[in-house]
């Protein structure tokens, strides 16, 4: 069934279809749609779930953990200051290896306050141990929240899916409903290894020693490392039963392409139209759209890149003191292969700032008329 | 996982025996408190008249009751002399454990 | 006589934290743990924030208790023990109670928004606040629950706690929830009893434990259950129930109240106090005694 619906609503509807057992959420814009949807169908009956209405992020996230420590599928949704305020958590979840959900709408950390859209609050959190997606349109959102929970209970990791404040939050697209049916077939029931119960009484989380502690870690990096051939997998079978492949990157005429974009979010769409206007100019451009960051999708990007002279990497976000961060997990990526392109990176579009053809003209242009960066950070859109 | 009867000390030797989280897969009955004490309390039977109280204030439950009488456990008894001090028959004397 | 005759037992018998925990020698917190137990029965989750029992348990991969424990972060005793129960509700276990179990430090501030919401929102669960008066766990800090007077590395003897101790009960009393109970580890059969009590109720139900710390107070480990005993007997901590946030019923009816010199000369975190500064404490806890007994209708 289609329907036109607002990105935040996108999140809601899929963790109803995934059918979330215990949410537990705190407002915060441009995030309060997506609870206010998920109160009205608790409400209504149409999700049988408990929705705690807790008095802040953190215990949100810590309310979640408790009812996934219970055997509970769970979920929550945050932006910004919210997402910072749970940080402490957020390494909880994934230390204590319970799968939860999260929508993460990226906003622009204060202050000065700003409700718009900016990645550094969910980048800022990339060493947490959880799962990134990065989303572009509502039905993406849509689909990778019932494709995120199979992968999460699987491996028993975090996941946040990911998208931007208003530019998708808040834009009203057309996404096509998967029937309940389909998506019970596709993500069966909670069913974690080991949880709360008497029947079996553990002790969760208790003091690790140095002599523990390591192998723990080593099990969650090892299973991290799982998750790129998890997505493909459970991509595939998403595409088999819903129309649509859900992979680890979206890869637009980067064959044979002398320029390649790489981006992420909304800011990834807009650069696939800006290389078709480049391509019937004759430059022979190209789009990787990365939606799986963490972990890092080092094959598929090394595939793609290495065939490639240029890389023009646009940034949403800037880690202060070094670069943005897209630029510099793909520099890594890249370092130390046989052929190596020349990596330009760029920022634009922090607090909301647009992103727009011109940014991208920008950019194409800088990158075109440079063999190597001769600047380590290009701002784009700086008034200088 | 307790249920009491389990002494023993878990080691794992490789990641792959430990759980996937840090979870509790024994009791702490491994760990012989008794060692802990400089001084031991000795319960003078005779004098005993079964109030229960000792048993009932032990922070270390190393109390035990053995056909309706109180039995110090000296594994885990750790040498606090609560039981000494809540005897209402001052039964329970507290004395220098031998070196 | 004594040959056929049976022990006196006035708790019940399970045993649900065996030995071996690495609780101090005299440890309070620990009886309160054993009694608690002893009231709910085997049914019962802990959700244990950072506190003094996140290492009396024992380390991984062993613990002492033979109830399931949710470790949970400093301040998330009640936020975690709220979705505990929504997450055991929703995959259909209604029986078993969930209790967080949290130091004063947890309770009284770190961990005093998370109880607040929760009891706002009146979550079901049992929440226990096992008092030593400090942050014992990090090696005697004060809080909020210090009481006046009281040395600790934080506030140490040329600047000892001038604040009061927070009013825990009265907050909590604020938020209506149907019951509240104050406790004492040297009344093990009141405290079995208001357990039992509290576990039949629906709704956020609030004990407040006075566990002495001899390590944190400077006492004898063999005093323990005197000072806890003491603690009642001087009106310094009385032994009452709120419910419902108005009806306040005190347990145990104190005829000549002890003077506070006998309890506070048994600790060493007094040792520094005056006659002068020892009065006014007296002053203190004659007042906070007649309110309580005001609120209880005596």
């Amino acid at each position: 069934m289609k329907k036109v619906i607002m990105g935040n609503h996108a999140l809601s509807y899929g963790a109803m279809l995934s059918r979330a057992q215990v949410i537990a959420a705190y407002p915060i814009t441009p995030q309060t749609q997506v609870v206010e949807l998920l109160s009205e169908m608790c409400a209504n009956g149409i999700l049988d779930a408990k929705f705690i209405k807790v008095e802040s992020e953190h215990s949100a996230m810590a309310a979640c953990l408790g009812a996934s420590m219970a055997g509970a599928r769970t979920f929550t949704a945050t932006s910004a200051q919210g997402l910072a305020l749970m940080h402490e958590m957020l390494h909880w979840a994934s230390g204590g290896r319970m799968p939860v959900v999260m929508g993460d709408i990226n906003r622009a950390m204060a202050p000065g306050w700003s409700i718009w859209t900016d990645q550094i609050d969910s980048l800022s959190q990339r060493d947490t141990g959880w799962i990134q997606f990065y989303c572009s349109s509502n039905q993406e959102v849509l689909d990778t929240v019932i494709q995120a929970y199979k992968v999460s209970e699987k491996l028993m990791i975090p996941s946040m899916v990911i998208l931007d404040a208003f530019a998708l939050s808040h834009t009203y697209e057309v996404v096509e409903i998967p029937e309940q049916e389909k998506v019970d077939a596709y993500l069966p029931p909670f069913n974690p290894p080991y949880r709360l119960t008497p029947a079996d009484p553990h002790a969760f989380g208790g003091l690790t020693s140095p002599d523990h502690y390591m192998e723990l870690r080593y099990k969650l990096q090892k299973d991290m490392e799982k998750v790129p051939a998890l997505v493909e997998e459970t991509g595939r079978e998403y595409e088999k039963m819903f129309g649509r492949y859900l992979g680890q990157v979206d890869d637009y005429l980067c064959d044979g392409a002398e320029l390649v974009f790489v981006t992420s979010g909304t800011a990834g769409l807009t650069a696939r139209v800006v290389v078709d206007e480049l391509r019937a100019q004759g430059v022979k451009a190209g789009n990787l759209r990365i939606k799986l960051f963490r972990p890092f999708p080092f094959e598929q990007v090394r595939s793609i890149l290495s065939r490639v002279p240029k890389v023009a990497v646009l940034d949403r976000n800037i880690s202060y003191g070094h670069h943005g961060v897209f630029y510099q997990e793909v520099k890594s990526a890249m370092y130390g292969l046989p052929s190596e392109p020349a990596i330009f990176g760029f920022i634009a579009g922090l607090g909301g700032r647009d992103i727009t053809r011109e940014t991208y003209k920008e950019i194409a242009d800088y990158a075109l008329k440079h063999d190597r960066p001769e600047e380590e950070i290009v701002w784009i859109g700086v008034k200088k | 996982m307790s249920k009491k009867k389990d002494d023993k000390r878990i080691i794992f030797n490789s990641e792959q025996e430990m759980p996937l989280v840090a979870m509790s897969l024994g009791s702490m009955l491994y760990n012989k408190t008794g060692a802990w004490r400089n001084i031991k309390p000795v319960i003078d039977l005779s004098k005993c008249i079964k109030c229960g109280i000792c048993w009932k204030f032990c922070p270390d439950t190393s109390i035990d009751i053995v056909d309706e009488w109180p039995v110090v456990n000296y594994d885990y008894c750790k040498g606090c002399g609560v039981c000494a001090e809540e005897c209402p028959e001052k039964c329970i004397v507290m004395v220098e454990e031998e070196k | 006589m004594s040959k056929e005759r049976k022990m006196t037992i006035t708790l019940p018998r399970e045993e649900l934290m065996s030995s071996g925990h690495l609780a101090c020698q005299g440890c309070g917190a620990t009886l309160a743990m054993r009694y608690a137990l002893k009231a709910l029965g085997q049914k019962t989750i802990l959700c244990i924030p950072a506190c003094c029992w996140s290492v009396i348990d024992g380390p991984f991969p062993h613990s002492s208790l033979d109830v399931p424990i949710y470790h949970c972060a400093f301040e998330t005793a009640a936020s975690s023990a709220s979705g505990v129960r929504a997450g055991l509700d929703m995959v259909g276990d209604k029986e078993t109670t969930v209790m967080a179990w949290a130091g004063d430090g947890g309770t009284f501030d770190i961990g005093i928004q998370a109880l607040s919401g929760a009891a706002e929102r009146n979550e079901d669960f049992i929440y226990a606040c096992y008092d030593n008066e400090a942050y014992m766990n990090t090696g005697i800090q004060r809080s909020s629950a210090t009481p006046i007077g009281a040395w600790t590395t934080t506030t140490p003897v040329k600047h000892y706690k001038k604040e009061r101790k927070k009013d825990i009960i009265g907050i909590m009393a604020a938020h209506d929830i149907p019951y509240i109970a104050t406790a004492s580890i040297a009344y093990p059969e009141d405290m079995v009893k208001k357990f039992k009590k509290a576990k039949d109720i629906h709704g956020t139900r609030f004990i407040h434990i006075y566990a002495p710390c001899p390590t944190g107070w400077k006492s004898r480990p063999d005093d323990t259950v005197k000072l806890a005993r003491l603690a009642v007997q001087t009106g310094y901590f009385p032994l009452y129930e709120v419910e419902n946030g108005e009806k306040w019923t005190l347990n145990l009816k104190i005829k000549e109240r002890k003077p506070i010199t006998e309890y506070l000369k048994l600790q060493g975190r007094f040792r520094h106090l005056k006659q002068d500064e020892i009065d006014l404490i007296q002053a203190e806890v004659d007042n906070n005694y007649q309110k309580i007994l005001k609120k209880c209708g005596l």
